[in-house]
């Protein structure tokens, strides 16, 4: 088995990806080839980077490798340890899932949009994400860092002749750079301490880093990487550029790509920086609670079914921060085990949400795609005729509303008793931020359920709400078997959450930081326990609990009721006809939650009535638009911008375009630069 | 395992489907007495579940399978949690499910598939009661989770038969906390149980309504589920109350006098759980429903305060 875990199999793994990317390239004039070969390399790509982490896993090895290169700081070196691993395994798996998808999905772009660019885009985009996480050196992982903000870019403007896709790119682009620079800033300022850009130099040169360069560090990676991941304020360009894309590549943003700002954070936290802080890990539960519980209240307003989705990606990174804020604690006063349970949370979260993100993702293109719309008020009835994308939606929507006996459930109950933990430990200070961090993950919990109850009832209970809904028929097979594997993934992520939360605590254990620490006695298979059986569950206890007395209320009742008939009648109507516009619909479904949150969420209404007459007495048209104020626009990036204009119309005095003023700029500065070196010397 | 010990697994099991009912009748009959009326027999609750499960039913056209599943899901689920709360015997611990945590996460999974039922036959009452409901239930959750949460700090441990266990051992002193704790429970037990001042459990009324506005479309046997799921969970949220706060009298072995006494202290319990809340319910009024979160963030806050006492 060790040829598994070569140098060579990894590269071959890339080569994957680059023979479909440039083969898609080539065959860019035949929709369907391209569509073929770009996607079936994809798919073989994923599962050689699917086998080949999962060999390192359990092996539990770590290969590296480099390639020489004639530039003295950077060199092309790969390095896979367990925590790369974990999250090469993470994104191989929902980009296999999603190529699946794609071969079925991409065939409604034909002679429209061009199928070669895509797939070119496509697998560049999954290669450079799988080097973001496995690259060993500083430079190298700038390079490949962009390579995915551009290639994601591309993918998000591919409906370019959709005005919002454009727009909803360049903010994009423009964040996304923002938080480059900050990242840039962090690696400058650990190579200023560490004298070098390999990662291997960077954790052993930090240990004499002085308080202050810590501290910086600390704050710039979490800008850069924060913008990245979509914390809260640095969110803004996440909830119209992720459902702009194509929905695979949705499903891979929100599902992956934002977490490779969660794994540079452990990364540099808890792996090159020795010893953390106290405050570094309120900040993150801060941040994380702030994320999670917002980030829930927005998908909640969202009538959008993409942008619903997008935020609700923002509330699990903010649950994941949730799980690395208390590591961080636990860690700055030593408690290295509680720190390991921390981080299995997060990271048990971490594959959580890209499993089921993903599906819920690959969900709505389905949907969207029968549909033609995003808008949700649009649907209705769509379990009828879509059938099986419902049941994998619902799924989904189960897991993500954190209900037992499924994956989402286990993380959340291991992020709380991560939490609980710290109430129990600490003075009173932390003591306070931990109660809140529990009490906004357990509203987080109810309203990501309310959410999930308006996403899935709103689209596929109850009748058609549009000619569209009404016509709509279920996607193609290659669709259906991508949301399937999805669906068994999360299913299984949930029965063998033991198993898999015994295979998180090595990797957690493999940090520097966290040399060894043991999260949690795992009983394999059958059951958890936290901390010496302070808490314990067993979620094959739940699961076949659930499903063997269902079964056995269903025979009773079967049996208690056999001579009695079910007829079918209408819907009670109160003697009116029934139409689709009586049903209560997602705006209606969630107002009154944003009613009561009005202080945060400072909902708006507008309402224009046309009038018959010139009296004002009778109405012929009343329209009621609602919606939300975007109070990030107003108070933060809109002063952000009023300023930067300023600066920039105070600079323009200088660079006047002027030739011969520049020629006067150079000459004062060399002028200048030979009195300073005369002053040196 | 020893035939008492089996035999005391079986009535941990059907302890709670078995005298839900009786409860909930016993709970109207003094509510009607309270308010100088003379009130239906305390069986009724029995009586209409037979009458239903002896009915036709009909089913909406509009509905789909989810519909039609969802109130076994919804009974299924408050016959495990019943079976997993300490009732009568602190011996019958249970590791696989008595986490708080699994408990209030088993409820929202039963509230979850309730509200889509709601929303599944496209009535415009189905979808109101499903959008309050959650609303509800969402504001709900701090506030039963941290007020579990300080029992679970003080007695170290989040086993809900563990809690029962240590809980009855404490000193005069820590109960400050665990007062705070009962009233911020207590909130959290109206409210999840579609009680008053939250909602009315036996009005037909379709504005004001939450639970019955969602159950509207159900009928037959299905009714019959559903309503009987609803009683277990108004037990189970008085059995946790009478248990967890006041778990004096549970039994800490098996044997025979000790059970008998823990389940007739059981009752007297229920008893006067069910008597407080029907002198709640007769002497308050319903609150508007955006008055709701108010109280919902009173039940929270009062939590902190109790964890903050924690020491």
């Amino acid at each position: 088995m060790d040829f598994l875990i070569t140098p060579a199999a990894y590269l071959i793994m890339l080569a994957f990806f680059a023979a479909g990317a440039l083969g898609a390239l080539l065959l860019w004039r035949n929709d369907r080839a391209a569509n073929a070969w770009s996607h079936w390399l994809a798919i073989a790509g994923s599962a050689a980077g699917l086998i080949f982490s999962g060999a390192v896993l359990y092996k539990g090895v770590a290969p590296s490798f480099a390639a020489v290169s004639s530039l003295p700081l950077l060199s092309l070196s790969f390095r896979i340890d367990r925590l790369s691993a974990f999250f090469m395994l993470v994104i191989s798996l929902v980009a296999l899932a999603c190529s699946i998808y794609a071969l079925g999905y991409v065939r409604h772009y034909y002679g429209n949009y061009s199928i070669g660019v895509l797939g070119f885009f496509y697998n560049i985009f999954i290669a450079s994400m799988i080097a973001v996480v496995t690259a060993h050196n500083a430079l190298f992982f700038l390079i490949v860092w962009e390579v995915m903000a551009l290639a994601s870019y591309f993918l998000v403007v591919y409906e370019n002749r959709e005005p919002s896709s454009i727009r909803a790119g360049s903010l994009y682009f423009i964040m996304t750079h923002a938080g480059t620079v900050f990242i840039i800033i962090a690696f400058l300022l650990m190579y200023r301490c560490a004298g070098s850009f390999d990662f291997g130099a960077l954790r052993d040169g930090l240990s004499d880093a002085s308080p202050l360069m810590r501290n910086a560090i600390f704050v710039s990676a979490l800008i850069g990487f924060g913008a990245k991941a979509g914390i809260i304020p640095l969110h803004v360009w996440l909830p119209s550029a992720h459902p702009a894309a194509p929905s695979h590549v949705s499903a891979l943003m929100s599902g992956v790509m934002i977490k490779t700002g969660i794994y540079m954070m452990i990364r540099i936290y808890l792996d090159f920086l020795p010893g953390s802080y106290l405050w570094w890990g309120l900040a993150l539960l801060v941040a994380g609670a702030i994320s999670s519980l917002l980030g829930v209240l927005y998908a909640l307003s969202e009538s959008d079914l993409k942008r619903m989705l997008a935020y609700s990606s923002i509330e699990n990174i903010g649950i994941i921060l949730l799980g690395l804020g208390s590591a961080l604690v636990f860690q700055s006063f030593g408690l290295d085990s509680l720190a390991a349970l921390g981080l299995a949370a997060a990271l048990f979260h971490t594959i959580n949400h890209a499993a089921f993100k993903a599906l819920l993702f690959l969900g709505a293109g389905s949907v969207i795609n029968a549909t033609h719309t995003r808008n949700i008020e649009k649907y209705g009835g769509l379990i009828k005729v879509m059938p099986q994308t419902a049941f994998f939606f619902l799924i989904g929507s189960i897991a993500i509303a954190a209900l037992p006996p499924l994956n989402g459930f286990f993380s959340e109950w291991l992020t709380f008793q991560a939490l609980f933990q710290g109430v129990m430990a600490f003075d009173v200070a932390t003591k306070v931020v931990f109660i809140l961090a529990i009490g906004s993950l357990a509203f987080t919990g109810g309203l990501a359920a309310a959410c999930f109850v308006k996403a899935f009832g709103i689209t596929f209970l109850a009748r058609p709400r549009s000619e569209q809904a009404m016509h709509a028929s279920e996607s193609a097979r290659s669709l259906l078997v991508a949301m399937a594997g999805l669906s068994l993934v999360v299913a299984g992520l949930g029965l063998f959450a033991g198993v898999v939360l015994g295979e998180l605590t090595p990797v957690a254990g493999s940090l520097a930081n966290l040399r060894g620490a043991q999260a949690a006695d795992v009983a394999g298979f059958r059951s958890v326990s936290i901390e010496g059986g302070f808490a314990s569950v067993s979620m094959p206890a739940l699961f076949f609990g659930l499903a063997a007395v269902i079964a056995t209320v269903a025979v009773a009742v079967r049996i208690l009721a056999r001579r009695r008939k079910v007829r079918t009648g209408p819907t009670w109507d109160c003697g009116t006809d029934l139409t689709p516009r009586m049903e209560i619909n997602a705006e209606g479904f969630s107002r009154s939650l944003i009613t009561v949150m009005r202080g945060v969420l400072r909902p708006s209404s507008e309402t224009e009535i046309e009038y018959h007459d010139a009296s004002g007495y009778f109405p012929r048209i009343g329209t009621v638009t609602m919606g939300l104020h975007d109070i990030y626009q107003t108070y933060i990036y809109k002063p952000l911008r009023d300023l930067t204009t300023m600066v920039a119309g105070q600079v323009t005095k200088v660079q006047s375009g002027n030739v011969n003023a520049y020629i006067l700029y150079i000459f004062l500065t060399l002028i200048g630069l030979l009195f300073f070196l005369d002053v040196q010397s | 395992m020893t035939l008492t010990e089996i035999t005391c697994w079986l009535l941990q099991l059907l302890l709670v489907p078995a005298l839900s009912p009786l409860f909930v009748g016993l709970t109207r009959k003094l509510k009607a007495r309270l308010q100088s009326r003379r009130g239906a027999g305390i069986l009724q609750p029995y009586r209409d579940l037979r009458k239903l499960f002896n009915k036709d039913e009909v089913i909406s056209e509009d509905a789909s399978w989810l519909f039609r599943a969802a109130p076994y899901l919804i009974f299924a689920v408050t016959i495990i949690i019943g079976a997993s709360i300490p009732l009568f015997s602190t011996v019958l611990s249970n590791t696989y499910t008595g986490d708080f945590l699994v408990v209030v996460y088993l409820v929202a999974l039963g509230t979850f598939f309730l509200a889509l039922a709601g929303l599944d036959t496209g009535g415009a009452f189905g979808g109101f009661g499903s959008s309050r409901e959650m609303m509800v239930a969402a504001l709900t959750e701090g506030g039963l989770v941290l007020s579990l949460l300080v029992l679970a700090l003080i007695s170290d441990t989040t086993s809900l038969t563990g809690i029962s266990e240590n809980i009855g051992d404490l000193s005069f002193t820590s109960f400050t906390p665990i007062i705070l704790a009962f009233i911020s429970f207590s909130i959290a037990l109206l409210a999840e149980n579609s009680r008053y001042p939250f909602d009315n459990p036996s009005t037909h009324l379709e504005l004001t309504m939450i639970h019955e506005a969602m159950i509207l479309e159900y009928s037959g046997k299905r009714l019959a589920l559903i309503e009987w799921a609803s009683a277990n969970k108004y037990l189970i949220f008085i059995a946790l109350g009478a248990n967890l706060f006041f778990p004096w009298g549970i039994a800490h072995s098996l044997d025979l006098p000790s059970i008998l006494l823990a389940l007739a202290l059981l009752i007297v319990k229920v008893t006067l759980f069910c008597l407080a809340i029907a002198i709640i319910e007769s002497s308050i009024a319903k609150l508007r429903i955006f008055r709701l979160p108010d109280l919902l963030l009173t039940s929270f806050v009062i939590s902190v305060i109790a964890l903050g006492l924690v020491s």
